[in-house]
């Protein structure tokens, strides 16, 4: 019979990342070849550009139970689409500002910039968020926002 | 405000009497003397009802996506907050300008009834305003409040002059102050994450989603909206799905951030008292301080702050309570 074990799960976050097909993905593939590890619980989503990125797209994220949520995207100016990404830096700055003046940890959510030939950054980019996120805890604010806690 | 409602009136008449319009949009009686509701007047006869009081507070402006459509013109009493609304709809094609009169009449701010009810003790008859008194009575007795305190939220830091019409009533100057309208937001702003936390997950929970706030806000336009299942059966009620139901209000602020004029109709309906403005005047701070000022509703053309950009823009990462680090 197998044992149960008492011991706490350690807690793993699980984490999203938006990636746009033509940096970003390109950067984590680049990761992968150059055998820099990055932690399994990324998911990683791609999206043909950042500004692909919805912003319920990253709520949705949120309330099915993401810990955390990191857009990448070519650095600005070099945007396959020209100017995607600064549509994306304008409405990622208000988003997360807004999530945090609701009381949401302003260190769950991210935008980074890494192009396809840094796939050391991208390691290094997901390595940390994973680590702030994992110090975090558990994302329960972002679930339902309209239930008082115990009802 | 007797005498502005009487040349009101009267300039109605004469927009309906000569052809010159098809119909009249204003408010009519509700039904307590504290209640107008806004109305479409098609004829003379139909005036009688007609009233423009302290407590007309509704925009008027989203009615005529809809009346801009119908043959004629439309005529329409419109105060200054109303005009940023009509400007924003013009500008997103929703209102045909051509097919609207716009009559700037004066404002002097509109009192919120519950704040007078909350005030005051027995049911109230009859409220007058002398400049800054509010002279209630109740079957329990006379009062008398001071009008800043019992004016609707959105009122009481209202600096908006008109910015669209083509004509004008205004028989009462209302004199220039210094508001700041984001106040209450910097008081969040310098609460903790738990404690802002705190107090959204109270209001929101108290939240029935009768959808009040959407089907008034004038941005909020959409003929098909995110919000409604359109597999439902049943027109424009069921939600669409948890996440939805869920986020709901993080998601409308979104949908309007960059649009809103700050019109403040959202709180002024809402039947549970949240401060719904307070959302969309996050935005609107977080706006003007990282991109520039902005008023939605200024101009009928333009771009907005969330469909343009500038290389320099500030990096999400910088940003936190819409103070650059």
């Amino acid at each position: 019979m197998q044992e149960v074990s008492t011991e706490k799960k350690e807690f793993v976050p699980n984490i999203v990342a938006f990636c746009c097909n033509w940096c970003s993905y390109a950067g984590a593939d680049l990761a992968g070849s150059s055998r820099l590890s990055y932690p399994a619980n990324v998911k990683i989503i791609r999206v043909p550009c950042s500004c692909r990125v919805n912003p319920t797209f990253v709520l949705k994220a949120f309330q099915q139970g993401a810990d955390g949520v990191i857009l990448c995207g070519c650095h600005p100016g070099d945007c396959h689409y020209v100017t995607g990404n600064y549509y994306t830096r304008r409405r990622m700055a208000l988003l997360f500002s807004f999530l945090n003046y609701m009381g949401i940890e302003k260190e769950r959510t991210r935008v980074e910039w890494v192009s396809a030939a840094e796939g050391a950054r991208f390691s290094a980019v997901m390595n940390d968020f994973v680590k702030t996120v994992t110090a975090l805890g558990e994302n329960k604010r972002l679930t339902d926002l309209r239930v008082k806690e115990g009802e | 405000m007797k005498d502005v409602e009487m040349k009101m009136l009267e300039r109605a008449k004469q927009l309906l009497e000569s052809g010159e319009v098809a119909r009249v949009i204003g408010w009519k009686k509700g039904e307590f003397f504290y209640d107008p509701t806004p109305a479409s007047f098609e004829t003379v006869d139909e005036l009688k009802d007609f009233v423009y009081d302290w407590f007309c507070g509704a925009n008027l402006s989203k009615y005529l996506i809809q009346m801009s459509k119908k043959e004629g013109k439309t005529a329409v009493f419109l105060k200054p907050c109303d005009t940023y609304s009509f400007n924003q709809l013009v500008k997103e094609h929703r209102i045909k300008r051509e097919n609207v009169y716009v009559i700037a009449v004066e404002c002097l701010a509109k009192l919120n009834i519950e704040a007078i009810k909350e005030k005051t003790d027995g049911i109230v008859k009859s409220v007058d305003v002398e400049d800054k008194d509010v002279k209630v009575v109740t079957t329990n007795g006379e009062y008398t409040l001071y009008k800043p305190e019992v004016v609707l939220s959105k009122c009481a830091v209202c600096n908006k002059t008109h910015q669209a019409k083509d004509e004008e009533i205004i028989l009462h100057e209302r004199p220039e102050r210094d508001v700041n309208r984001f106040e209450e937001v910097e008081k969040l702003e310098a609460m903790t994450e738990d404690e802002r936390f705190a107090f959204w997950k109270g209001q929101l929970s108290k939240c029935i989603r009768c959808n009040a706030c959407r089907n008034v806000c004038p941005a909020c336009s959409c003929v098909k909206c995110v919000f409604d299942n359109p597999h439902s059966g049943i027109a424009a009620k069921a939600n669409d799905s948890e996440f939805e139901e869920q986020l709901f209000h993080v998601i409308r602020a979104f949908h309007v951030a960059g649009r809103c004029t700050d019109c403040g109709e959202c709180s002024r309906v809402c039947p549970q008292h949240i401060p719904l403005h307070l959302l969309n005047r996050k935005f609107i701070k977080d706006i003007d301080g990282l991109y520039g000022e902005f008023q939605a509703g200024e101009t009928d053309e333009g771009k907005t702050p969330l469909t343009s950009y500038t290389e320099g823009d500030i990096e999400p990462k910088d940003v936190f309570n819409g103070e650059a680090k």
